[in-house]
């Protein structure tokens, strides 16, 4: 009796320690393809063009790791199961009446709550430095003024220089961007903006919500009609870029973008210089030739909001031109 | 209630043709909780077809990158109308059907606490759908301001008509309100109040408490959502300003009002569907719900949690940053309740003895999206990753991984599992699993090319899209394609098994549960003695009986 009790409890012993091994070795395999998975998350999305997207895209590379090893883990089981655990044909009993398990239950309560405090964590960190960057925009419910009030001051506080000029404003509307540099008095439906500097913004909009979003640089804030919002971030590559309206505004929406040039300082002065010697003029607009287009179509259409009439600048980029 | 006197008093008779058991009852102002939630399953289910084909429009305009198929007020107004149909038309109504029709029959209760009130909340449907379907054909068109209805866009009105197709559409919303509020009144009360004798709390199947919960949403939120689409209407129609900028109103405002109903919404939407998981799960795999009690409390624990999540809609509104932070922890410890109940699904298919039925396939495909779309929405929980992708196309992805995943497949299993007990006879197992391969791809291929297309900065609501766009636009308008031929084989063998299928017995799944102890499909009254519950709900691999009577009497022996 005695022997045998003995004799099961080391194939038990001999068991539970291959079955460990066995999870452990799973588990491994998982965690190597998770990781694997983390890596190439980097390569589903755009170019990293501003200090955000950095910080945006390791976010996006953890989670996607956590992610998979739930997910493959999880489904690894089920289809475990799917295979192996079928009733034969004829096979009509049921199953072990296992009602439950206080430790498996405790574990599995656990480890959802450590990953979430983990994975809150990361991300409010991720948050609070790019607030410090100035992505995150404080929402003001006032107007903010052109001017800052106290200039002084804030030059002493910042000594870097571009921090006191003010903010490039953008004015959106129904179904156009215009770009307008209050120093330089000059305005654009292209937006230019020298690289590795903080770009600082002011977002308004004439009629409805817009979002201001620029899928390269992670950065995306809706304008609120009646309200100006600060907004900033930091290009840090340059290249062609695209903007497009994030928060949808009505018929002619989707063709409510633009591209975003991010050059050297020189390239930003001299494209300064010439757009400043050359008269404002009313620039194309895709929303106004689809509009057009649709009016002379025999296409069946609805009443819509009118285009607003396009803007007039000093800087027009093409729709056709390129961009990342 | 007059019906159960008389036939307390009236032996009970085979039913004749002249007798409200003929076809006819479905069209009639009938009281009977099958009969209603009967009608509320095919009613929703025809929208269902219609806001599918609206959706196969949108993806053969996506198909190209230009706006060629269909004009952009068009494509405007089929998104807007997609996604509200879907919602109100389909998810809604369909999950009140699936309610009506087994809550009675699980806790043992001749029908509904409020049988004329739950006819009225049923009769609704179809009126504030003919009010929608009639907003294509007044001038202007149906809304094209999308189904969250923003203003001020939503507040524009070029016909500058009185009637519109967005005063329609917040008319009907407002009914529909109204008729759910009617539902979850009359659902509520039926399980406080009239479970079986001996059915405790802890005795009640896990789909009544996800039911439960998802009305106790329903009672709690929608007076917001209903308040919020009075002022809007208001707003469009005598011109006050509550939420016109220009009249200085406040357009976020709206958007609190909307999302504290929109986002526990969704909880009503997948309770339930979490429901039949744990109803189906046990059946094929013959082994109790794992951990039934915490299953069962997280429902509660989601619809409290439920309420103060929905600000991560707004991340990107013009929202104050210890908000996004707060809103953000809130967001992802829903999580929690939801990761617990997966796990012990898992947990009860592990180990058992598994008969991959129609239902049971399409459970796991329920849960195999449920999974991926919880994992991407934890990520969208996380704020600076959200600012990325919110109102992108990977949020379109996630939610339609939930509701199309989840919710859709979920209640194919559940009306697999349910046809023999609703109709008497058998549906065909080989075209079913034909379905569910159809369907499971089709899902797939939609929506998983959403998620990189979200990721490369695709903005939703879109009729056309830069060139980069296209592969994944192509892959996902063939998915959807495919989506549509899938209720094909669905179409016929529910129409063709409820005429001629076999004739299924009481309980072909060897099922444990009230509705399986009477005959299908069940009397009129239900049960011919109220059943006395002496046990828990999962008792597969024990052979205590789950009663201590006959609740068929002596009809059925």
């Amino acid at each position: 009796m005695n022997t045998e009790n003995t004799r099961t409890r080391d194939l038990n012993r001999v068991l539970n320690r291959r079955r460990i091994i066995n999870l452990t070795g799973l588990a491994a395999v998982n965690l190597l393809i998770s990781l694997w998975m983390g890596q190439q998350a980097y390569r589903w999305l755009p170019p990293q063009a501003s200090a955000e997207s950095v910080l945006v895209d390791k976010l996006f590379s953890f989670m996607t790791a956590v992610g998979c090893f739930i997910f493959i883990g999880v489904v690894g089981t089920l289809l475990y199961s799917m295979v192996f655990h079928r009733a034969a044909k004829y096979d009509t009993s049921d199953g072990p009446p296992i009602e439950g398990n206080v430790k498996l239950e405790i574990v599995w309560t656990a480890v959802p709550i450590i990953l979430i405090i983990w994975i809150g964590t990361v991300s409010f960190n991720t948050y609070d430095q790019m607030s410090i960057l100035g992505a995150i925009a404080p929402v003001t419910m006032k107007t903010v003024p052109t001017v800052p009030l106290d200039r002084k001051k804030e030059v002493l506080a910042n000594p870097n220089p571009t921090d006191t000029s003010p903010p490039i404003e953008v004015n959106s509307r129904q179904w156009a961007w215009e770009f307008y540099y209050p120093d330089e008095g000059i305005s654009s439906t292209e937006l230019h903006l020298p690289v590795n500097q903080r770009a600082r913004f002011k977002l308004t909009s004439e009629d409805v919500l817009h979002g201001f979003y620029i899928p390269a640089f992670r950065v995306k804030q809706d304008i609120i009609p009646g309200r100006a919002i600060d907004f900033s971030f930091t290009p840090i590559r340059e290249g062609r870029y695209r903007l497009r309206d994030s928060e949808f505004s009505g018929t002619y929406f989707a063709a409510n973008q633009t591209n975003v040039v991010v050059e050297s300082e020189a390239a930003f002065q001299q494209w300064l210089t010439t757009a400043a010697a050359s008269p404002a003029e009313p620039a194309e607009n895709a929303a106004s030739k689809e509009f057009t287009a649709a009016q002379n179509s025999g296409r069946f259409r609805w009443k819509t909001v009118k285009p607003a009439p396009a803007p007039t600048v000093n800087y027009t980029s093409s729709e056709k031109d390129s961009y990342e | 209630m007059s019906n159960a006197l008389l036939e307390v008093e009236s032996p009970r008779l085979p039913p004749q043709p002249e007798t409200p058991e003929s076809w006819r009852r479905f069209f009639t102002f009938s009281t009977d909780h099958k009969v209603i939630g009967i009608q509320y399953i095919v009613t929703a289910f025809v929208f269902f077809l219609f806001g599918g084909i609206l959706a196969m429009v949108m993806r053969g305009e996506l198909i190209t990158p230009e706006a060629d198929l269909v004009d952009h007020t068009v494509y405007n107004g089929l998104f807007t109308m997609h996604g509200t149909i879907m919602l109100f038309m389909w998810t809604f109504p369909m999950l009140n059907g699936l309610a009506n029709y087994l809550v009675p029959l699980m806790i043992g209760a001749r029908d509904m606490a409020f049988p004329r009130l739950n006819a009225v909340a049923f009769w609704m449907v179809p009126v504030f759908g003919v009010i929608l379907i009639a907003s294509f054909f007044v001038p202007g068109g149906p809304s094209q301001s999308g189904w969250w209805a923003y203003p001020p866009v939503s507040l524009q009105n070029p016909t500058g008509n009185l009637i519109n197709g967005q005063s329609l559409w917040l008319l009907a919303v407002a009914l529909s309100g109204v008729s759910s509020i009617m539902g979850a009144v009359n659902i509520v009360t039926t399980i406080f109040r009239m479970r079986a004798p001996g059915m405790g709390w802890f005795k009640m199947p896990a789909f009544c408490w996800t039911v439960l919960s998802a009305q106790l949403i329903q009672l709690i939120g929608l007076p917001a959502l209903t308040a919020g689409a009075v002022m809007l209407l208001l707003d469009l129609t005598v011109g006050t300003s509550f939420f016109e900028p220009s009249r200085g109103g406040d357009p976020v405002l709206y958007q609190h009002f909307f999302w504290f109903y929109s986002h526990p919404a969704v909880y009503v939407i997948i309770l339930p569907i979490f429901g039949v998981f744990s109803e189906v799960f046990p059946v094929y795999s013959r082994k109790p719900l794992f951990g039934y009690k915490v299953v069962v409390v997280s429902s509660l624990l989601i619809t409290t949690f439920s309420l103060i999540v929905w600000v991560h809609h707004m991340f990107a509104s013009g929202t104050p940053g210890w908000m996004r932070m707060l809103f953000m922890f809130t967001t992802m410890a829903i999580s929690i309740p939801t990761g617990i109940k997966v796990f012990a699904w898992v947990a009860t298919v592990w180990g058992g003895k598994l008969r991959l039925t129609t239902a049971m396939l399409f459970a796991l495909g329920g849960l195999f999206s449920f999974l991926f779309a919880g994992i991407t929405g934890i990520m969208l929980a996380s704020t600076p990753f959200d600012i990325h992708v919110n109102n992108t196309y990977f949020v379109v992805g996630h939610f339609h991984y939930v509701i199309n995943g989840a919710v859709v497949m979920g209640f194919y299993a559940a009306i697999y599992h349910w046809f023999p007990k609703m109709t008497g006879r058998m549906y065909y197992e080989g075209l079913g699993k034909l379905h569910f391969a159809l369907t499971f791809i089709g899902i797939n291929l939609i929506f998983l090319p959403m998620h990189p297309l979200g990721l490369m900065g695709m903005p939703r609501r879109v009729a056309s899209y830069d060139p980069e766009f296209a592969f994944w636009n192509v892959i996902a308008s063939l998915g959807g394609f495919l989506l549509g031929v899938s209720t094909l084989p669905f179409l016929l063998n529910m129409l063709s098994s409820w005429s001629r299928g076999e004739a299924a017995g009481d309980n072909p799944w060897r099922a444990i549960g009230l509705e399986w102890l009477i005959s299908s499909p069940p009397p009129h009254e239900n049960f011919e003695e109220i059943p006395i519950v002496i046990s828990p709900p999962y008792g597969y691999g024990s052979d205590e009986p789950l009663v201590s009577n006959n609740p068929a009497g002596a009809v059925n022996p």
